[in-house]
């Protein structure tokens, strides 16, 4: 097997289980997934990175038909509130998608798979939330 | 800000047809709009002050020079604004306010755009690289294209799960209230000669459409086309000076509001409708002195069902979190509490996306003319126009007719 790399850099995968990391506003504490220069929030301009929670609860999702090609349908779309602080955007796997199968508030949790393997072998992991 | 005698007047307004142009390009659209705008005012290029010109994916062109090469090349300052789906508002608001600046007192803003068939917006397809090795790249160190990996970022998604977060922080919405938009707004169309489709389709049809992103269907959501509008706005003081038959057909800004996202906690993965357009709103109103329940018609940012429902709610033409009861009641019907969208809405009239903005100033203004044809909301006095580009940018007009 090649090696595994994150899909974004914000997936960390060689430091305990799979997690996500935020830059977290020293002065206020909202997070974000890429660099910013001052917090939008509050204005401060010092970060330091923070590990976020595996599991969350789904605040809105969509089950989306028709997609960008290639893009394997139908699959469900959330946001999903992480517990402690945070939202994220990813896929709902691990589930039928069908209105009847997710509901608000779902409690759900962090789940990795393989998106695609490059001509090198390498293997690029992306991450979804699977229910608990 | 008082009503101290220095509003800006919009003197004339027009647009074209929404729909597919093959034979005609970008600024055969604009100009055609914006010579009848300007026949429409009883003025000509030759009295106005500033061109405010709106257009989205030909940003980068010179469209204002390009125009004013087919309609008047008076020397004139000219803006070329582009500001996603509120480009057309922003062109109409840099000429409003270089008028409340005291710069110009006359002035012609045009939202145009060409866009053809596209299908999904932002959906194309990249060329492989001849080999494929993951590398990270930008922002978030992506080693490759995330969408409908990493959830969904396209726009039939985005507007779904914004109208879904609404449905799970209150009661009474779901499937049928979202599609219920959808069969009103293309009930609405059949009466606009404007509109790209002009079809009815029962709520059943628009239900059973093809799912394009759960809730929203294919009937569900707008079109893309082309098309422009363009609007001659002038101020209060010229505007005296003029004809008693233009004074008596000028419209009334009443409020011209603008406004960009502010942080919520979301905002970096899911793009927040909502609470840029209710302070739009709350400044409008509060500017204007009109209250929501005093609107006599409303044109708002349908781009999709599910939007449409969550603005009734955010720009407070409902009780807040009733929008599922002020759909099932009928309140945004025609011959409802509030009409909105009466032209079709964006999913019916169509969405060329920098004419939008200033389309649906044209056809409030047209209603408060009492000019509206066979679509006219009879006695129509005050209305209101939103539009959301999303990144986001929102813009607000109250409109009033003119106290003869």
């Amino acid at each position: 097997m090649g090696k595994q790399v994150p899909i974004v850099d914000y997936l960390i995968l060689d430091d305990g289980p799979p997690h996500l990391r935020a830059q977290v506003c020293t002065g206020c504490g909202a997070s974000y997934f890429d660099r910013r220069n001052a917090c939008a929030k509050c204005g401060q301009r010092a970060f330091e990175p923070r590990s976020l929670p595996a599991e969350g609860t789904v605040r809105s999702f969509t089950i989306v038909h028709r997609a960008a090609p290639g893009v394997p349908t139908p699959y469900v779309s959330a946001i999903v509130d992480l517990e402690g602080g945070g939202v994220v955007k990813a896929n709902v796997v691990n589930v039928d998608p069908d209105p009847d199968q997710i509901s608000f508030g779902m409690p759900v949790k962090l789940a990795t798979f393989v998106a695609g393997t490059d001509d090198d072998g390498t293997e690029a992991v992306a991450f979804g939330y699977e229910p608990k | 800000m008082s009503d101290n005698g220095d509003n800006v007047w919009i003197l004339g307004a027009s647009m074209t047809r929404f729909g597919r142009y093959p034979d005609k390009d970008l600024i055969d659209l604009g100009a055609e709009a914006s010579m009848d705008a300007l026949d429409d005012g009883g003025v000509t290029i030759h009295d106005m002050d500033v061109l405010g010109a709106g257009n989205l994916f030909d940003a980068a062109t010179g469209v204002g020079q390009r125009l004013q090469k087919q309609i008047g090349q008076t020397g004139i300052p000219v803006y070329n604004v582009s500001n996603a789906c509120a480009t057309g508002a922003t062109a109409v608001r840099a000429v409003y306010m270089a008028i409340k600046a005291g710069e110009a007192d006359m002035g012609l803003a045009v939202g145009m755009e060409q866009m053809g068939k596209q299908g999904l917006l932002g959906a194309a397809g990249k060329a492989r690289d001849e080999k494929k090795v993951y590398e990270p790249k930008g922002r978030y160190g992506s080693v490759m294209g995330v969408e409908g990996i990493l959830g969904t970022g396209l726009m039939p998604g985005v507007f779904a799960k914004a109208g879904m977060e609404y449905a799970n922080e209150h009661g009474g919405v779901g499937f049928e209230q979202f599609a219920k938009v959808a069969e009103k707004n293309h009930q609405h169309s059949t009466l606009n000669p404007l509109a790209q489709y002009q079809k009815p389709f029962t709520l059943d049809e628009v239900m059973n459409a093809e799912m394009m992103s759960y809730p929203n269907t294919l009937l569900m959501c707008c079109p893309t086309g082309d098309g422009a509008a363009a609007l001659v706005l002038v101020s209060e003081e010229k505007l005296d000076t003029l004809g008693a038959e233009q004074r008596e057909r000028a419209v009334k800004i009443s409020a011209s509001v603008m406004t960009s996202d502010e942080w919520t906690d979301s905002d970096q993965v899911q793009p927040d409708v909502s609470t840029l357009t209710r302070r739009a709103a709350d400044q409008a109103y509060e500017r204007s002195g009109v209250d929501p329940q005093d609107l006599d018609l409303v044109e708002l940012h349908d781009c999709f069902a599910t939007a449409e429902l969550i603005h009734y709610d955010n720009l407070s033409l409902c009780a807040p979190g009733e929008a599922g009861k002020f759909i099932d009641d009928g309140g945004p019907w025609r011959d409802g509490d509030i009409p909105v969208n009466v032209s079709g809405g964006l999913i019916s009239k169509g969405h060329p996306i920098g004419a939008t903005g200033a389309a649906n100033l044209y056809e409030v203004a047209t209603h408060l003319r009492g000019e509206a044809g066979d679509r006219q909301i009879e006695g129509a006095k005050v209305g209101l126009t939103h539009v959301i580009g999303l990144g986001s940018a929102c813009a607000v007009h109250v409109l009033e007719k003119a106290a003869v």
